[in-house]
C-alpha cells in the first residue's frame, strides 16, 4: 500500500546525501524519508511519527513545496499510518513557516477527512479544528471554508460526516455572507439522505448552535433540532437529546416552553429505549439548563417516569441520577418534591428485579442523607439501607458500604453498625476473592468511622484472616490494608494489637504464611517507626535468614533493604551487614543476588 | 485496520455500550465468562406489551370455515382487528384466555390466505398490514449481555414469540398468496414499513430473523418499487455496523439475501453496485465478528467475480489491504475465502494480482501458526489453481521461494514441512531450471544477509548499503554512505564486509 516510487523529493534529499560531503546533518533525515516508502509498515509509522524532525530539517520552504505534496501524493496507505499522519499535520504550523502559511495543511487534511476508518477522520477532523484558529480571517475564508464545503457537498457519506464538525470553527470569525452560507450547508446535512452524516450533523447542532446569533439559534437551530429529534430513526433521536441541552443553555427562559420544551418532553417518553436512557443520561445537564420553574412542572414527573421505566437499562441510568437531582432541586421546594415524588420511586427501586438498578441507585442513596437531614434519614432512608445491605447481589452491598461516609456525616455510623456488621462478615467471606479484594479496600475508611474500639472487637480479627486467604491477590492487599489501618490508629495500637500476630506468623509451617509476616514488615515499619522496627520486628527478620526456603530468605534481605532507610546507622553496621553478608555467599543465586543488592543499596560493602 | 479503536456509537454514553463492569469483576480486569454466563440465564426478553396502556378483554369470533360466504371478509377483518391486541408474555400467566383466542384466530387466518382463493381483497390490505405492524415493529430490547457473543452465548429468545411466529407466517402467506397484488400492497409497504421492518433483523432471536430473511426476499421480489430503497437501506445498516457500533446481529442474514441479490443483476453493473462491493462489503471483512457471517459474505463476493470479472482486482487487493495482522482465526477465513476467488478467477484477470497475493501467501506459510501456513499450502492442492501457478511459474516461484526454502528447514510442525516438500516436489518438477537457479541465489542472497547484520542497527537496510549483485561477472559492489568521517569503526566494518563478500 505504501508508495512504491519515491517522487523527487526523496530522491533528491537521498542524492544530496550520497554526493555532499558537507551535508551530514542531513542523513538521518534521509533514513527518515526512505523509510516513509518501506515495505514495512511499522518503519513507516516511525517515519511520521517523527515528521517534525524531517520538515524541521527540510525547513518550511522545501516543506510546502516538496514535502506536504509528497505526503498529500501517497495518503492511500495502512489505517495506523495515516492516523498518526493525521495527529502530526495538526502541529505543523510553525514548520511550514506560520500562521501565514498554514492553510498549505490542508490538502492532506482534506484526504484525510474523507478516508472511510473512523479513527482516522476523526483525528483529521481533529487538527483541522486546531489549526482552524491559527488561520487569518482572510485565510479562513479564501482557503478553509471552501474546503468545508467541498466536505460537505461530497459524493460518500464520509467527507459530509467530517464536514458537519469543522463549522462551528469557521462560523464566528467569517463574513455575514459565507455565515449565510455555512448556515444552508449545516441546514442540508441535518436531512442528509443517509443516517451517519444525520447522526454527524445532531451531535454537532449543540456546539453549532454556540457560536450562532441568537436570533439564528431561534430561527434555524429550533427547526432542525426539532426535526432531529423526531427522525426515523432512534440513533440520530437520542443525539438531539444532547443538542437540545445545550440549545436550552442558550435561549432565554421565555422561550424555552415553547420552542424545546415540548420535543424534549417527547423525547423523555420516546418509544426507543435508547433515547429515553440519553434523557435520563443526561437528566442534570437538562435540569440546570431549564431551571427551577420548569423542573417543578416538567422534569419532576418526567423523571418518576423515567425512574418507573419498563425497561431497566433506563431505570438504572436515572437511578443514578438520584442525589445529582435532588441536590439541584430548588431549595424552598427540595424537600417536599423529595418526600412526596421521588422517595416513593427510589423506595420502589431497592427492591427492583434487575440488580444493575439496584446496584447504581446504592451507588447514590447514601447522598440523599445529606440533603434530607438527619431525621427524615433515620425515618425515611435507614430502612432502604439496610434493605439494600442485606441484597443478594455483592455488588449493591458493596456499593453501600463504600459510600458510608455521607451517613457517617448526618447520622454517625452507630445507626447503622448492627446491620453493617454481618453485611462486612459476609462480603469479607465471599466465595469470589474480587469481591472480598473490594471489601479490602474499604476497611481503612469503615476502622475511621467506626472507631478503635468496634474495630478491635469486630473487625480485626478479619483483617487478620486475610493474610492467610489463599489468593495472592487478597494476602497483598491485606498487608497493604495493615498499613493503612495503622497510619489511622498509631504506632501504639499496631504494637498492641498487629504487631505481635503478624510477628507470630513467622513460625508458620506453610511458607507463604512466613513470607506474608516479610511482607507486613515491608509495609509496616516505615509507619511503625524506628523503635518498634528495631525491638520487635528485626530480630524476627533476623531469624527468619536462617529459612529452610530460599524464597524466604531472599525476601529477607529484600525486607531488609526495605527497612534499612528506618533503622539507625550503628544497627546497620553492627547488626544488618553481617546478616546481609551471610545471605550473599548463600548457596541459592538468587538469595545471593538480592543480598548483594540489599548491601549496595544501603552501601554498606 | 486490526486496532481496537473501534469508536463508540456516536456518543461517549451511548446505551449500546450498556452496564459498566460490575466493579468487583473490574479489580484485576479479567471479565470471566462464567461469570457473565450466570446471571445470562434468563434469556427471554419481549418489549412488545409495554406501550398498550389498557388491557381489552377479547371474546371469541365465530369460525371462518362457518361463516356465510357473504360476511367471510367481513369476519376476516373482525379477527385481523382481534389480532391487534398485544399480550404481557413476560407473566406467563397472565390472561391465559385472551392469549389462547388471539392464537386461534391468527391460526385461522394464516390456515385461510394459505388454503382459500378469494380471501385477500383490497379492503384487507390496511388492516392485515396494520396487525402486521402493530405485532412486529417494536423497538428491540437491550441486550441482556452487552458483550454478547452470537458465537458462544446463549440468545435471547423472544418471549411474545408463540404469538409472533404466527403473525410473521401470516405476512409470509399473505406475500406468496396467488391472490397477492403488489399493486395494491405498496400503498402499505411503503419505505416506512421496509425501514421498520429492517430495523428487526438487530433481533437476537434466530428464529425471528429466518423470517425476517424469507419475508424481505419476498417483498423485495414483488415490490419492485422498493428494491433501491431496500438495497440503500441495508448499505446504512452495514456501514453503520462496521465503523460505528460493530452490533448487529443480522449481518449474515442481510448477506444472504444480497447474496441473491447481486444473482440477478443486470450487465454491466452500475457503478452504484460496484460502489457497495468496494466500500461495503469489502469492509465487512474488517469486523471482529467476521465469523458468524464470513460464510454469506464470501458467497456475495464470488457472486459478484461471477457476474463481472473486472471486478477481481478490486476484490483482491481490498482483501489484501484489509488482511489480518493479529488474529489467526480471520486469516484461516481470509485465505478460504482467497480459495474461493481463485476457483473462478479468470487466468487473465490472475496475472493482474498475482504479484501482491502470493507475497501474501508466502507470508501466511511462514506464519507460526500450523493451521494459517497449513491453509495457505493447501492452493497447491486445488488443480486449477495449480494450473494458474504453472502459467505464472516464472513470476510465482521467485516470490515464494525464499520462505518454502526457509520455513521448510525452520517450521515446528511436522504437517507444515511435509506439506512444503510436496509444493517444492511439484515446483521443480514444473520448472526444474528456474528451480535450480533460485536455490543457488538463495544461498548467495543469505550470505549477503548475513553481512548486513554486521552493519549497525540504526542504518536501515536499503539506505545504509546497496549491494549490486550482477550474478553474470560476480561484481559486488558496494556502496556505503560517507559516514566514515568521526568513525573508525565503520572502516572496520566495510573492512569486514569486503573479507566476507571476497569469500563468496
Amino acid at each position: 500500500a505504501s508508495g512504491a516510487q519515491g517522487p523527487a523529493l526523496v530522491e533528491g534529499v537521498g542524492l544530496g546525501m550520497a554526493g555532499a560531503d558537507s551535508d551530514d546533518s542531513l542523513y538521518p533525515i534521509a533514513v527518515l524519508i526512505d523509510e516513509l516508502r518501506n515495505e514495512d509498515v511499522q518503519l513507516r509509522l516511525n517515519s511520521i511519527k517523527k515528521l517534525s524532525t524531517i520538515a524541521l530539517a527540510l525547513g518550511v520552504e522545501r516543506t510546502r513545496t516538496e514535502l506536504l505534496p509528497f505526503l498529500t501524493d501517497t495518503i492511500y496507505d495502512e489505517d495506523e499510518v495515516l492516523l498518526a499522519l493525521a495527529e502530526q499535520l495538526g502541529n505543523f504550523t510553525m514548520l511550514v513557516g506560520g500562521p501565514e502559511y498554514v492553510h498549505c495543511l490542508l490538502p492532506p487534511l482534506e484526504s484525510l477527512a474523507t478516508v472511510e476508518e473512523t479513527v482516522v477522520r476523526d483525528k483529521a477532523v481533529e487538527s483541522l479544528r486546531k489549526i482552524s484558529h491559527e488561520h487569518s480571517p482572510v485565510d479562513l475564508e479564501v482557503h478553509f471554508e471552501p474546503l468545508v464545503k467541498r466536505l460537505a457537498s461530497g459524493d460518500w457519506f464520509t467527507s459530509r460526516t467530517s464536514a458537519c464538525g469543522l463549522f462551528s470553527v469557521c462560523y464566528p470569525r467569517v463574513s455575514s455572507t459565507v455565515k449565510a452560507e455555512i448556515r444552508q450547508h449545516f441546514r442540508t446535512l441535518c436531512s442528509d439522505d443517509t443516517p451517519m452524516v444525520r447522526r454527524a450533523a445532531a451531535s454537532k447542532l449543540g456546539e453549532f448552535a454556540k457560536v450562532l446569533e441568537l436570533e439564528y439559534v431561534k430561527s434555524d437551530i429550533i427547526s432542525l433540532f426539532t426535526a432531529l429529534a423526531s427522525d426515523e430513526q432512534d440513533s440520530v433521536r437520542l443525539l438531539a437529546v444532547e443538542a437540545g441541552v445545550s440549545i436550552a443553555t442558550l435561549l432565554p427562559q421565555e422561550d424555552l416552553e415553547t420552542l424545546v420544551m415540548p420535543t424534549l418532553r417527547q423525547a423523555a417518553e420516546d418509544k426507543s429505549w435508547r433515547v429515553r436512557y440519553m434523557v435520563a443520561d443526561k437528566f442534570s445537564d437538562l435540569q440546570k439548563a431549564v431551571g427551577p420553574e420548569i423542573t417543578k412542572n416538567d422534569l419532576v414527573p418526567a423523571f418518576q417516569n423515567l425512574l418507573k421505566d419498563c425497561e431497566a437499562e433506563v431505570r438504572a441510568a436515572a437511578a443514578n441520577k438520584v442525589k445529582e437531582f435532588c441536590e439541584n432541586l430548588p431549595e424552598d421546594s427540595r424537600e417536599t418534591i423529595i418526600m412526596t415524588h421521588i422517595l416513593p420511586c427510589v423506595k420502589e427501586l431497592v427492591s427492583d428485579t434487575n440488580q444493575h438498578v439496584k446496584s447504581a441507585l446504592a451507588s447514590v442513596i447514601m447522598g440523599l442523607s445529606t440533603i434530607l437531614g438527619k431525621d427524615n434519614t433515620v425515618e425515611h432512608l435507614l430502612p432502604l439501607f439496610l434493605a439494600q445491605l442485606k441484597d443478594e447481589c455483592p455488588e449493591v452491598r458493596l456499593n453501600i458500604i463504600s459510600n458510608l461516609d455521607c451517613v457517617n456525616e448526618v447520622i454517625g455510623i452507630r445507626q447503622l453498625s448492627q446491620s453493617l456488621l454481618p453485611a462486612i462478615v459476609e462480603l469479607a467471606e465471599d466465595a469470589k476473592w474480587r469481591v472480598r479484594l473490594a471489601i479490602i479496600e474499604y476497611m481503612p475508611l469503615l476502622a475511621g468511622q467506626l472507631g478503635v474500639e468496634f474495630f478491635d472487637e469486630k473487625l480485626n480479627s478479619l483483617c487478620m484472616a486475610w493474610l492467610v486467604d489463599h489468593v495472592y491477590a487478597i494476602r497483598e492487599a491485606a498487608t497493604c490494608n495493615l498499613m493503612k489501618l495503622v497510619e489511622k490508629f498509631g504506632a501504639e495500637w499496631a504494637q498492641n494489637t498487629i504487631v505481635p500476630k503478624v510477628l507470630g506468623m513467622a513460625n508458620d509451617p506453610n511458607y507463604l504464611h512466613r513470607m506474608t509476616t516479610l511482607f507486613c514488615i515491608n509495609a509496616l515499619s516505615e509507619v511503625c517507626g524506628q523503635e518498634i522496627t528495631t525491638k520487635h520486628m528485626l530480630p524476627v527478620v533476623f531469624k527468619m535468614s536462617n529459612d529452610q526456603v530460599a524464597n524466604v530468605r531472599f525476601n529477607v534481605a529484600k525486607s531488609l533493604q526495605k527497612i534499612g532507610p528506618v533503622l539507625d546507622s550503628n544497627c546497620l553496621q553492627t547488626e544488618v551487614k553481617p546478616v546481609l553478608e551471610k545471605l550473599a555467599s548463600d548457596q541459592d543465586m538468587d538469595v545471593k543476588y538480592f543480598a548483594q543488592e540489599a548491601i549496595s543499596v544501603l552501601s554498606l560493602a | 485496520m486490526e486496532t481496537p479503536t473501534k469508536l463508540p456509537p456516536s456518543s461517549p454514553s451511548s446505551p449500546t455500550t450498556g452496564f459498566s463492569v460490575p466493579s468487583a469483576e473490574k479489580v484485576d480486569g479479567f471479565p470471566r465468562r462464567s461469570m457473565r454466563r450466570a446471571r445470562q440465564r434468563r434469556s427471554h426478553s419481549s418489549s412488545q406489551f409495554r406501550y398498550q396502556s389498557s388491557q381489552v378483554e377479547l371474546t371469541p369470533l365465530p369460525l371462518l370455515k362457518d361463516a356465510p360466504v357473504a360476511e367471510i371478509h367481513d369476519l376476516f377483518c373482525k379477527k385481523l382487528q382481534q389480532c391487534c391486541v398485544l399480550f404481557d408474555f413476560l407473566d406467563c400467566v397472565a390472561d391465559l384466555k385472551g392469549k389462547e383466542i388471539k392464537r386461534a384466530a391468527l391460526n385461522e387466518l394464516v390456515e385461510s390466505v394459505a388454503t382459500s382463493r378469494g380471501v385477500l381483497i383490497e379492503p384487507l390490505y390496511p388492516e392485515a398490514i396494520k396487525m402486521i405492524s402493530v405485532n412486529i415493529f417494536r423497538t428491540l430490547p437491550p441486550s441482556e449481555n452487552p458483550e454478547f457473543d452470537p458465537e458462544e452465548d446463549e440468545p435471547a429468545l423472544e418471549a411474545s414469540w408463540p404469538h409472533l411466529q404466527l403473525v410473521y407466517e401470516l405476512f409470509l402467506r399473505f406475500l406468496e398468496s396467488p391472490d397477492f397484488q403488489p399493486s395494491l400492497a405498496k400503498r402499505y409497504v411503503d419505505q416506512k414499513f421496509v425501514l421498520q421492518l429492517l430495523e428487526l433483523f438487530d433481533s437476537e432471536d434466530p428464529r425471528e430473523r429466518e423470517y425476517l430473511k424469507t419475508i424481505l426476499h419476498r417483498v423485495y421480489g414483488k415490490l419492485l418499487g422498493l428494491r433501491a430503497y431496500i438495497r440503500k437501506q441495508i448499505n446504512n445498516i452495514f456501514l453503520r455496523f462496521i465503523y460505528e457500533t460493530e452490533r448487529f446481529n443480522g449481518v449474515a442474514e442481510l448477506l444472504e439475501i444480497l447474496g441473491s441479490i447481486i444473482n440477478g443483476f443486470a450487465l454491466p453493473l452500475k457503478s452504484e453496485h460496484k460502489q457497495f462491493l468496494v466500500r461495503v462489503l469489502i469492509p465487512l471483512h474488517t469486523a471482529k465478528s467476521l465469523s458468524i457471517f464470513h460464510a454469506q459474505l464470501a458467497y456475495c463476493v464470488v457472486q459478484f467475480m461471477e457476474k463481472d470479472a473486472t471486478v477481481t482486482e478490486h476484490i483482491i487487493r481490498g482483501l489484501l489491504r484489509y488482511w489480518p495482522k493479529t488474529c489467526t482465526q480471520k486469516e484461516v477465513m481470509f485465505l478460504g475465502e482467497i480459495e474461493e476467488i481463485l476457483d473462478v478467477i479468470e487466468p487473465s484477470q490472475f496475472i493482474r494480482v498475482q504479484e501482491p497475493l502470493f507475497k501474501q501467501i508466502a507470508a501466511c506459510i511462514s506464519s507460526p501458526h500450523f493451521q494459517v501456513a497449513e491453509r495457505a499450502l493447501y492452493f497447491w492442492n486445488n488443480e486449477y489453481i495449480l494450473s494458474l501457478i504453472e502459467e505464472n511459474c516464472q513470476v510465482i516461484l521467485p516470490l515464494v521461494f525464499g520462505t518454502l526454502y526457509r520455513v521448510s528447514k525452520e517450521h515446528w510442525n511436522q504437517t507444515i514441512i511435509s506439506l512444503i516438500y510436496n509444493v517444492l516436489k511439484t515446483f521443480m518438477e514444473m520448472n526444474s531450471k528456474l528451480f535450480d537457479d533460485l536455490t543457488s541465489s538463495y544461498k548467495v542472497e543469505k550470505q549477503k544477509t548475513r553481512l548486513h547484520r554486521l552493519l549497525p542497527k540504526k542504518w536501515s537496510l536499503h539506505t545504509r548499503i546497496k549491494l549490486l549483485d550482477e550474478r553474470s561477472s560476480n561484481i559486488i559492489e558496494i556502496n556505503i554512505y560517507k559516514k566514515t568521517k568521526n568513525n573508525n569503526n565503520n572502516i572496520k566494518w566495510i573492512g569486514d564486509i569486503k573479507r566476507e563478500l571476497k569469500s563468496l
